[in-house]
């Protein structure tokens, strides 16, 4: 038998309120993932650097990478919210096509009376549009919420109308061009307020080089105040004895992604500066880490999709919440169904066919589970953007689509194979 | 003295931050029933799933001889074949499963992947009457109660061959009857010569009925008692480390006014419209004052609070409820909260918790605007409400974002508990606030509830253990099928005079 005195009362509890600062190597191993998949981007696209010969870091590729995933990142903020809400939403490529053809419709398509006409305006018919997807999604929420229908099925079938409605408003047809401020939203740049600078003028032999002064300004600017956001929040967690993070990998992950950012700034700027989407996606970016990280919006979401019933229990009124989430996400369906047709200048009875499922794999590459209640907007946007380098690079490089398909899914499958292993080792 | 059947040599398992068990030792003799006692979070669970499998062979440190022999389990069925069957904390049945099928589950009585329904029925109906729960085979298990689900798994595990039975603590959710039928279970399976390894925090069941208990605290093997050593205070003092005198703190209770009151409260079945669960109850409780809901399991207290609240449990709900006198609506848990009603469940796995979340966001959760300014969370001060309420219930935790999935049972329970003490309600129901919660930790939430009647609030005790209300309320309302049979002062109640407004209610209802 052992008797042995162990120290009195009742130990091991909340007595060091103070957060203790873990090692380089802990802090690591804690962020793993969100190392992990920042990681697995910068790979795939040196990846791709190498076997394109150059081409990827191309101003005009990158430029065009933007352009081309737009529309998917924009959904992928929308598509997360539902995702860690507990459901999912597979009418969104089918809703951005039919808004995107409506917005063709609202300008070119339909000959409205004079008083009416107002109606064909570009900032009028963008703001119907919008408008349309948040009614079009607030109804399939009002029918998962309220009427528990699984999302599953009301979106599903969503997916099917609206394929429908967009055939048939467009009779068939292609509809377009847009007027040109419409087509500013995909392809516009930011306007030079100050500069251009010209590097190095254009004479025999050599390529001229003209920077976007503005946008590298913007860029500048937006690196500053991030690095600025950062350094606050850390001295105000400091000064409350709850800062893990070690300095030395404080610094040097500021000071990467500044670099990142910067080079990113600087290779766009020095073809036509920064596009006009790419502000748009910023802005909507930043406002969805807000609300998912921030407010008691976003975490409510959290919370309904970890456990319905303890939400429910606790006052949150689960029900209009799902509801609002899927009105968000109708709403940003609508707003990628515009970038989409401005970017192509019509409207096509295919457009957005399919775009669910790579708004849905890039939610789930950025470590959303699939049972709700676990998921980061910043994840979403990486998952959205090595999806969207894979298809550049691997068009570049000739990659016939079929295995372009094939590749894609085995780097989902890759993506959610590493999250559970990781979370099964723990 | 019999044989050593099981030796645990040198245990130590870690997890990322925390060390749950360190050189821990145990050996538990042939046809014995040895008690595994601990507060929350010592490791009594975590040393079962060691010894079981669910925690494979190489992800900790130590040996494990069964039978003489070392074992490295790999998976729970490497135990299952040696005899070893683990009842967990949580029950593992299917609901929509028969009891025949869920006792032959993973284990089918079939030829060629044919299920045999006449072979399964009749071993079921065997193992069933070993157990001595009275059942068809065929009915579904979420039909039946807590207390034959808990004999449901007992005759899966025989059904396995069982040499060395676990019970990760089987008689929390079950009555005081069911929890005498299965203790009376475990020692006709010693005299059978099966052994068994029961985890439990009702020290008397413990006493009652084990030959030698194992203390762990805080990781680590204190003691192992004798029969001739064991008595209840010693047990407590080896546990906690130090001696609990009294085991319910005292108070002066201050009552004023009524504060909460309902009247004519009426409730049916969620599924069967004609049922009446609920049947034209009146309560009342005072400013300062600590009220008891007794009666036995499936009386219908828990489904009577959650109807309260916000119409949480039920349909065609009729009555009134009175706030300071004044009519109030409380038909949806959010308006329940804003007038100040809370409700911290019995059940924190269902309804309690976001297992997949920390604790700090879990704590926070019923009282966001307590933290927030115009929808935004202020971090800081989350960080400080959680880290506070972390102190005052005492969760033993590595900090406040350990995910609560991960927390001791009786830790899980304490953070349901801190995110209703943090809600700051003047009326607080209280289900089953102690299930699972070691005795230390016991005279702490007795002592918080004291403190909440100090300010004045009015609270509600649904509890199962009758000496636990009798130790802290002030006056006592007794239930039974449904229906309040009884009401008196706490000072001169007594066990007996509980059971007996039971009994008399039931000779009525005949
Ligand atoms: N998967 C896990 N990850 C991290 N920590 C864990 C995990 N499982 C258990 N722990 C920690 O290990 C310790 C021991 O937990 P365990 O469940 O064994 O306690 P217990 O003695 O059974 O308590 P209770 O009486 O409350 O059931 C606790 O501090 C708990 O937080
Ligand atoms: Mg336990």
């Amino acid at each position: 038998m052992t008797t042995e005195t162990a120290p009195s009362g009742i130990t091991a509890t909340g007595e060091k309120v103070k957060v203790q600062e873990l090692s380089v190597w802990g802090a690591l191993q804690a962020n793993m993932r969100d190392y992990g998949l920042m990681l697995a981007l910068i790979l795939i696209m040196l990846f791709f650097q190498y076997f394109t010969n150059g081409v990827l870091f191309k101003p005009v590729n990158l430029t065009n990478i933007i352009l081309q995933n737009s529309y998917i990142i924009v959904m992928a903020l929308g598509m997360l919210l539902v995702i860690v809400a507990g459901h999912i939403d597979l009418s969104v490529g089918s809703v951005s096509g039919f808004v995107g053809a409506l917005a063709a419709m609202l300008m070119v398509g339909w000959r409205f009376p004079p008083e009416l006409a107002f109606l064909a305006n570009p900032f009028v018919a963008g703001a119907i549009c919008i408008v349309v997807g948040a009614v079009i999604g607030a109804a399939q929420g009002y029918l998962i919420a309220y009427h528990k229908i699984p999302s599953f099925i009301v979106t599903l079938a969503g997916m099917l109308i609206f394929k429908g409605l967009s055939l048939a408003i467009l009779a068939g047809k292609s509809v377009g061009p847009f007027p040109a401020e419409f087509q500013l939203l995909s392809a516009g740049f930011i306007p030079d307020l100050i500069g251009p600078t010209t590097l190095v003028a254009a004479s025999e032999g050599v390529q001229p080089l003209v920077l976007h002064t503005t946008s590298l300004v913007i860029a500048i600017i937006g690196v500053v105040a991030m690095i600025g956001f950062a350094i606050h929040g850390r001295s105000r967690r400091k000064a409350r004895g709850y800062e893990s993070e070690p300095f030395g990998l404080f610094v040097a992950k500021n000071l990467v992604i500044a670099a990142i950012v910067l080079f990113f700034g600087y290779m766009l700027a020095s073809y036509r500066g920064l596009p006009n989407v790419l502000v748009v996606m910023a802005l909507l970016i930043a406002l969805f880490v807000f609300i998912t990280k921030r407010m008691t919006f976003g975490r409510r979401i959290y919370a309904l999709g970890g456990n319905l019933k303890a939400a429910a229990l606790s006052g949150i009124k689960t029900e209009r919440l799902t509801f609002y989430v899927f009105a968000i996400m109708g709403a940003l369906a609508a707003l990628a169904g515009m970038i989409y047709a401005a970017r192509l200048n019509s409207a096509t009875p295919k457009a957005g066919q399919g775009l669910e499922l790579d708004v849905i794999a890039s939610v789930f590459i950025g470590g959303a589970s699939a049972l709700g209640g676990v998921g980061a907007v910043a994840g979403a946007v990486i998952g959205a953007f090595i999806m969207g380098v894979m298809n550049n690079g691997m068009s570049i490089m000739g990659v016939n689509i079929d295995w372009q398909q094939m590749i894609k899914g085995i780097v989902l499958l890759a993506a959610v194979f590493f999250d559970l292993y990781n979370k099964n080792k723990a | 003295m019999s044989e050593t059947i099981l030796e645990m040599r040198g245990i130590t398992k870690t997890f990322p931050g925390v060390k749950a068990l360190q050189d821990v030792n145990l050996d538990v003799r042939e046809a014995e029933i040895h008690a595994i006692v601990g507060e929350n979070g010592a490791g009594k669970s975590t040393l079962m799933k060691v010894l079981s499998g669910v925690y494979p062979a190489g992800s900790y440190d130590g040996q494990i001889v069964y039978k003489g022999q070392e074992q490295h389990f790999k998976s729970i069925r490497d135990s299952e074949h040696v005899g070893i069957v683990i009842i967990h904390q949580e029950l593992a049945l299917v609901p929509l499963l028969s009891i025949a099928e869920n006792i032959f589950l993973g284990n089918e009585q079939a030829k060629a992947g044919i299920v045999d329904w006449d072979e399964t029925r009749d071993g079921a109906r065997k193992l069933l009457s070993m157990v001595g729960l009275k059942e068809d085979p065929d009915t579904l298990v979420t039909n039946i109660g807590v207390g034959k689900q808990q004999l449901v798994e007992i005759a899966k595990a025989l059904s396995k061959e069982v040499k060395l039975l676990i019970l990760d603590e089987p008689t929390a959710s079950l009555s005081e009857k069911d929890s005498a039928a299965l203790l009376d279970l475990l020692v006709e399976f010693r005299r059978q010569g099966i052994t068994s390894i029961l985890i439990s925090h009702k020290l008397n069941e413990i006493s009652k009925v084990a030959d030698r208990i194992t203390v762990i605290r805080d990781g680590r093997t204190i003691e192992t008692m004798n029969k001739e050593q064991i008595s209840e205070d010693r047990i407590i003092t080896s546990m906690v480390g130090r001696s609990l005198d009294d085991r319910y703190p005292g108070r002066t209770p201050q009552i004023g006014e009524v504060v909460f009151e309902v009247k004519n409260w009426s409730v049916y079945h969620p599924q069967h419209r004609d049922r009446q669960v609920i049947k034209n109850i009146d309560i009342n409780i005072r400013k300062g004052e600590v009220v008891g809901i007794a009666g036995l399991m499936g009386s219908g207290r828990t489904e009577f609070a959650m109807s309260l609240f916000g119409k949480s449990y039920g349909q065609k709900i009729s009555g009134e409820v009175f706030l300071h006198g004044k009519k109030v609506d409380t038909s949806s848990v959010g308006k329940a909260v804003s007038h100040g009603i809370a409700y911290a469940t019995e059940d924190r796995k269902t309804y309690g918790l976001n297992l997949i979340d920390h604790i700090k966001h879990n704590t926070t959760l019923a009282n966001l605007a307590g933290v927030s300014k115009f929808g935004v969370i202020d971090d800081m001060a989350e960080m400080d409400v959680a880290n506070d309420y972390r102190k005052r219930t005492n969760i033993r935790s590595s900090s406040v974002y350990q995910v609560t999935g991960n927390l001791s049972g009786g830790n899980q329970q304490k953070v349901v508990l801190s995110k209703w003490l943090f809600a700051n309600p003047e009326v607080l129901i209280l289900d089953e606030p102690t299930r699972g919660i070691d005795v230390g930790a016991k005279y702490e939430i007795y002592t918080i509830i004291n403190q909440l009647a100090a300010q004045g609030k009015a609270i509600l005790v649904i509890s199962s253990e009758m000496p636990e209300l009798l130790g802290i309320t002030d006056r006592l309302y007794v239930m039974n099928e449904g229906r309040m049979v009884g009401e008196m002062p706490t000072a001169e109640a007594s066990q007996e005079k509980i059971m007996r407004a039971i009994v008399r209610a039931e000779g009525k209802a005949s």
